[in-house]
């Protein structure tokens, strides 16, 4: 047989078999992009709803404590500015960021005064 | 009205019940919550009465229910937490059985009323607030102040936490309830252009084909959903049961 036939149909089933493998790779690639959206958009409600109840309790605290105290306006832009805050925390921990900071102070040791305020653990078990 | 996607949510008496000038009447709401409760009870009742060693169908999907729910408490909340096991488990098949229930054409979803989902979220807040008070006294409030803060910061760090924590009972009952009114309001709006193409000849019947395929498509997606969102409110009473069990850090 002529080596040039030989190489030509090696070429051919080398070319068979990545075709094969990209459109199983171009099916896996689609299949999780579709569940990613409705996951993406199942957090993104999630993480919405965390928000808005953070501001929402934050900005309700300071209306009544305005009206109950005559502070006003002070109690509802002092407690809405914290009820932002509490919303971000709320987000940041929905999120599972401030899990991730936890192990890795966990990894540090018990490092001295970690000064990033709001570094809650509570998720610890013990 | 066929074309009005609020209507599905509206309260309507079936008889009324006046106690000391407020309103106690046995509503469409009321009716199905009974159901609901009657349904998951049936349910569990008749599926574990065969009790055999080799589950039948019905039993072991009651069976996973109970593992599954069990599962997530004692992995969120240890193995301490099974006490409040009767307590998640029923919420979890309320929550489930109301969406599911929610779904069949012409019944009332429960669950897309704020109030319903608001007292459900009221009822887990309380029972970790009470509970863990109970437990630690006064050390339950070590919830609110994390370690390793600079003496200056302490009292807004608390202030954020406690604003942090009241927050908590909204997002829960408002996830669960925008996520059915949301799920509904779109089923409705997609079928309504249904009726209305298909009522403009030929070429709108044809027309209709599209937010037919679409409603389907949607339908699938809330049952998801329902399955969904009962998932996550116990995943996340489980997270709150927790802070009662171990406030500390």
């Amino acid at each position: 047989m002529d080596p040039k036939d030989i190489l030509s149909e090696r070429r051919e089933q080398l070319n068979r078999s990545l075709d094969e493998r990209r459109r199983a790779d171009e099916e896996v690639e689609r299949k999780k992009a579709r569940t990613s959206d409705a996951q993406g958009f199942a957090q993104a409600m999630r993480l919405s709803t965390e928000f808005i109840a953070g501001v929402l309790v934050g900005g309700g605290i300071g209306w009544f404590a305005d009206q109950f105290l005559g502070t006003s306006p002070w109690g509802l832009i002092v407690f809405l500015l914290l009820g932002f805050v509490a919303g971000v925390l709320n987000v940041l921990r929905s999120a599972g960021l401030m899990a991730e900071h936890k192990i890795r102070n966990a990894d540090k040791g018990h490092a001295d005064g970690t000064a990033d305020d709001a570094d809650d653990t509570r998720r610890d078990e013990d | 009205m066929a074309n009005d996607p609020i209507h599905q949510f509206q309260i309507s008496t079936i008889f009324p019940v006046e106690i000391g000038g407020l309103d106690f009447s046995f509503t469409n709401s009321s009716l199905f919550m009974v159901a609901t409760v009657a349904v998951s009870t049936l349910f569990l009742v008749l599926a574990t009465s065969g009790r055999g060693l080799v589950p039948t169908r019905w039993q072991s999907v009651a069976e996973m229910s109970y593992e599954f729910v069990a599962s997530t408490l004692r992995s969120s909340a240890g193995s301490e937490g099974m006490r409040f096991f009767p307590f998640v488990f029923s919420l979890f098949m309320f929550v489930l059985m109301a969406n599911l229930i929610g779904m069949f054409p012409y019944f009332f979803t429960v669950t897309s009323h704020l109030i319903v989902t608001f007292a459900l979220a009221m009822a887990v807040i309380l029972t970790v607030v009470i509970y863990g008070i109970g437990k630690h006294g006064f050390g339950f409030f070590k919830l609110f102040v994390p370690e390793g803060v600079p003496a200056i910061l302490v009292p807004l760090v608390t202030l954020i936490e406690v604003i942090s924590f009241l927050s908590r009972p909204i997002s829960l009952s408002v996830r669960l309830f925008a996520n059915m009114l949301a799920g509904h309001i779109t089923l409705k709006v997609f079928a309504g252009f249904v009726v209305s193409l298909g009522g403009m000849g030929a070429l709108g019947i044809g027309g209709a084909i599209l937010p037919l395929a679409m409603t389907l498509g949607l339908t699938a997606l809330e049952f998801l959903v329902a399955f969904l969102q009962a998932y996550v409110f116990t995943v996340l009473t489980c997270m709150y049961l927790n802070d009662a069990l171990h406030p500390g850090h």
